[in-house]
């Protein structure tokens, strides 16, 4: 029992050495190079396969290629949210100033994510609903995920008092969470136009996989411009913070 | 209460305050789209229609697959008769324009419009609802010529 509490302690204390801007610069600089070389591989390979190999839809003829654009941006829409907003609760509990910088530097990340997905989502409704854009529950959550985001982005730029601004903006983020499991089942709670989950679902996905394999490819090489993009914007937010610190050094001197 | 809330880590205070907060905000939330539960839903179906009153001439959606072999050609070449159905009821509907191409016998349909004094449904806007079977056109050929079908 004594053991495993040491144990975590020294788990604790390891993670908390990661929670170090510093630390987590130098480690996100050995990343970097790997995510930039799958997110292109991996984006390349999956646009070859989605829009030359990949047979069309029994419905939707050639326009379900589509998707291999707007379901990867708009699940990680929400996954990116969901970052921020466990960031953000990680940051207001312990005091972690990394948490705000990952939470403030995913926030346009995840908006440009969010519109893509509304874009495209309304390129492929206009031949497939005969609408480019419906007031059902999935699209107006969506919708208001991207309010979230700006939201989000415009309290830091409100508040003078960089601390003040990372509290309400790290309130806005963990309440906007709530949003999240609304998108998830609201093509199950309500009835839309949308149609419901493709791929997670209990009975195993309803793609075929001659679609769904590109759309894999296509999913995980987003996620590795995702990460490379955070990596760029939290090392650039840590700079920005040391040259702040800097400043205000000098300028207590003078 | 106060005396226990002040013995508290500031650490474990900030996540009480976080944890009760979304719970609060969580459970109003919820009631809130549960009382709205009507208003969120985009359509009626036929059911939903049947067990409420629903004056003439009002505007609402209403929602379902359009009924196996009802879909007819009026002779002005424009207007198209279907039956809108959710496999327990089923309403007359009447369409006078371009259809989307998905609209389809035995397909998701969703349509705007109004209940006429013959209760039959006048659409002026029509929006074909795809279901989350994505399959190559071989595939979906050879599957429904087995009989193994399970979709609509």
């Amino acid at each position: 029992m004594l053991e495993n509490r040491l144990d975590i302690r020294n788990y604790m204390k390891k993670l908390h050495k990661l929670a170090n801007p510093g630390k987590f610069y130098r480690l996100s600089e050995k990343i970097l190079p790997w995510s930039n070389l799958l997110a292109i591989s991996l984006c390349a390979l999956g646009l070859y396969l989605g829009l030359f190999i990949a047979p069309p839809d029994y419905q939707q003829g050639e326009s379900v290629r589509i998707i291999y654009v707007h379901v990867p941006a708009a699940t990680l829409a929400s996954f990116v949210y969901a970052i921020m907003a466990v960031a953000s609760a990680i940051s207001f509990i312990w005091k972690n100033p990394l948490g705000n910088f990952i939470a403030k530097s995913a926030a346009p990340i995840g908006a440009v994510f969010t519109i893509i997905a509304i874009i495209t989502g309304a390129l492929w409704g206009k031949p497939t609903w005969g609408t480019w854009w419906i007031w059902d529950a999935r699209l107006t959550s969506v919708l208001i995920l991207f309010f979230l985001y700006l939201g989000y982005i415009a309290i830091w730029q409100v508040f003078e008092d960089q601390n003040k601004a990372a509290k309400a903006a790290a309130i806005i983020a963990i309440v906007g969470a709530i949003n999240l499991p609304i998108i998830r089942f609201s093509v199950d709670w309500w009835n839309t136009l949308h149609q419901g989950a493709s791929i997670i679902r209990l009975d195993g996905p309803s793609i075929h996989q001659d679609i769904l394999i590109p759309l894999i490819f296509m999913w995980l090489g987003f996620l590795s411009y995702l990460i490379s993009l955070l990596i760029i914007r939290i090392q650039s937010e840590i700079t920005l913070q040391k040259i702040r610190a800097i400043q205000i050094l000098i300028s207590e001197q003078k | 209460m106060k005396k226990m809330l002040k013995n508290l880590k500031p650490k474990r205070r900030r996540l009480l305050f976080l944890l009760s907060g979304l719970f609060i905000l969580g459970i109003s939330l919820g009631l809130a789209l549960l009382a709205l539960n009507e208003q969120v839903d985009l359509f009626l179906t036929p059911t939903s229609l049947s067990e409420k009153e629903i004056e003439t001439n009002k505007r609402f959606k209403l929602g379902g697959l359009v009924q196996k072999n009802s879909i007819k050609k009026l002779k002005d070449g424009v207007t198209t008769l279907f039956i809108i159905t959710d496999n327990n009821m089923s309403i007359d509907a009447q369409f006078k324009g371009v259809l989307p191409n998905l609209f389809r016998e035995g397909q998701g349909v969703v349509a705007e419009g109004k209940l006429n004094s013959k209760k039959i449904f006048i659409a002026n806007k029509i929006f074909a609802k795809h279901d989350e079977n994505y399959l190559p056109p071989e595939i979906a050929d050879a599957i429904k010529k087995e009989g193994q079908w399970k979709g609509n």
